[in-house]
């Protein structure tokens, strides 16, 4: 605890009447624990330094008449440089019961971004007795991204993707963020991370209005499972060590973690039938059409 | 020149006593008894925005009687207290012991150095993961601290309707049976602050109660308020009108 009283009694700062948010209070009381507040040596770039989270993608199931929700699901690979720095890093989490939120970028300061946000919400919830709309919310986190911006002008950028259900207009809804704090409300579907162009190419394809939520699931993991297919920094499923991506459904009930026996059965499928079309494409054969011509240039291997 | 008059010190803290004392039995009582899967907490309270009982965190519950814009600082100042520490800690090391030592410093304090002392008691519970680990403070406006074992009743005829609890109350009762006890106690205090023999108590709707508990099982959060079609089926439970008969 950060204060100069040694008789044991609450601070004057705890007992002032006033905000409900527990950011404010603590850039009041303790600014130094915001992470945003803290200069590193400089200004130097420090992008290199620390781990990087990858490929969130976020999509919406159910009509807007049979309660609309929201999946969002994110690969488990931290990538350093051109390593892999985890293969079982999670990158979605739910943020209070009825939103989760997704996070790429340095994965150090987005896990402490994220921590405070959870506390934001739960304090909020506590001192009020109420929950926060689903748009204060994601106002909230639009202010927590605007405060780390000394830390993305350095390298150390977070963008988030938040999801919620909407607990007075009856649906789930979904918002982007870019390093500034700028909040985007997003229709139908969306992806942030290194892997997101690819996934949003398969969210075009794959998604559909009225989706049901197994439905939904799946085409979540194969737009991650595109991802990864091209992005080095995104990781695919991974059957050998049986890590699967992170997959939470957000409806009127809240937020559901989708477990690993129902994810080990839809990447199977998803497995299966892309070989099935490969096949189909190119009978047995490798895709490089069954010779090997070592002296090809381009890629290295 | 006029003197000022001498005032004891035993006289100046007893004024002062007395004078929480007054504004504390004013206000209807809040009974909090341990459970096998919990605490419970319970109060005649009609308001359902103005709460007497109320999360800390995770595993810690609040509950209070006396002036309400005194304890509800109280409370704020109990949830950015144990906030701050699980946020620069870890949830783990926020502790029911920890906040009502900070409470008993604060209360303490403000009655021995400012002009009135609080009108407030209060109670801060933990629920442990066995019931011998469950964890009961009672605070009083003087900043005194009690351990108390399984069972508490603050403000008006707090003494008599103590004794009555401590009197049915024993260890491994189910949830509804203590919440037929706290329902028993508080209808014990008539419309006139008096206290009725027992057998006659008032008869409280599920409506015109407070009720929350601290469950020992399940989630992260274990503090859950009890109210309506749940509250009145805990409320009706046959097992209870049983238990009301025997006394």
């Amino acid at each position: 605890m950060t204060s100069a009283d040694t008789s044991g009694r609450l601070p004057d700062a705890f007992l002032r009447p006033g905000s409900s948010s527990f950011v404010d209070f603590l850039g009041a009381h303790s600014p130094d624990l915001l992470p945003g507040r803290r200069l590193t040596a400089g200004g130097a770039p420090a992008d290199g330094l620390a781990p990087h989270a990858t490929t969130i993608v976020a999509l919406t199931f159910g009509t807007d008449d049979g309660g609309r929700g929201v999946i969002m699901a994110g690969d488990r690979r931290a990538t350093a440089g051109n390593l892999i720095a985890s293969r079982e890093m999670e990158k979605v989490f739910a943020a209070d019961a009825y939103s989760v939120v997704g996070i790429a970028g340095s994965a150090g300061v987005a896990i402490e971004l994220v921590r405070l946000f959870q506390l934001e919400l739960e304090h909020y919830e506590k001192i009020e007795g109420s929950l926060l709309s689903l748009d204060g919310k994601a106002n909230r986190l639009s202010t927590m991204i605007r405060g780390n911006l000394p830390l993305a002008l350095q390298g150390l950028a977070v963008v988030p993707l938040f999801a919620g259900y909407d607990l007075d207009r009856g649906y789930g809804r979904l918002f982007s963020y870019d390093v500034t704090g700028g909040r985007y409300e997003e229709h139908d579907h969306h992806t942030v991370g290194s892997g997101s162009v690819f996934a949003r190419g398969a969210l075009k394809k794959l998604w559909r209005p009225g989706l049901d939520a197994d439905a939904a699931v799946g085409v979540a993991v194969e737009a991650l499972y595109d991802a990864a297919d091209d992005d080095s920094a995104t990781g695919g499923p991974d059957p050998v060590r049986q890590i699967w991506p992170v997959v939470t459904v957000v409806d009127a009930d809240g937020v559901r973690h989708v477990g690993d026996d129902e994810l080990a059965g839809t990447v199977e499928r998803i497995v299966a039938e892309r070989g099935a079309a490969h096949r189909a494409a190119h009978g047995d054969r490798p895709a490089g059409g069954g010779t090997r011509q070592r002296n090809q240039g381009g890629a290295r291997a | 020149m006029t003197m000022p008059f001498y005032v004891s010190p035993e006289q100046l803290m007893k004024d002062r006593a007395d004078f929480a004392r007054k504004g504390i039995a004013r206000g209807r009582s809040v009974v909090v008894l341990a459970y096998e899967g919990g605490i419970a907490f319970a109060t005649e309270n009609p308001s359902r925005a103005l709460h007497k009982i109320s999360e800390i965190y995770d595993r810690i519950a609040f509950a209070a009687v006396g002036k309400y814009n005194e304890f509800e600082n109280l409370r704020v100042a109990g949830v950015r207290y144990a906030d701050l520490r699980g946020y620069s800690y870890d949830r783990t090391d926020v502790t029911a012991r920890g906040l009502a030592n900070a409470y008993a410093q604060t209360l303490g304090t403000v009655f021995t150095t400012e002009s009135k002392p609080l009108e407030v008691e209060l109670v801060v519970a933990e629920v442990g993961p066995t019931p011998g680990a469950d964890q009961i403070y009672r605070l009083s406006y003087d900043g005194s601290v009690a351990d108390e074992h399984g069972h508490v009743v603050m403000g008006g005829q707090a003494e008599q309707l103590g004794a009555r609890v401590a009197d049915a109350w024993h260890e491994g009762m189910s949830l509804a049976e203590v919440l037929a006890l706290a329902v028993r106690t508080l209808g014990a205090v008539g419309a006139d602050g008096s206290v009725t023999a027992e057998g006659e108590e008032r008869e409280i709707a599920p409506g015109g109660l407070e009720v929350a508990v601290l469950e020992r099982a399940g989630r992260r959060r274990a503090f859950r308020r009890l109210q309506g079609a749940v509250l009145a089926g805990l409320l009706d439970q046959p097992g209870d009108r049983d238990g009301a008969e025997q006394v």
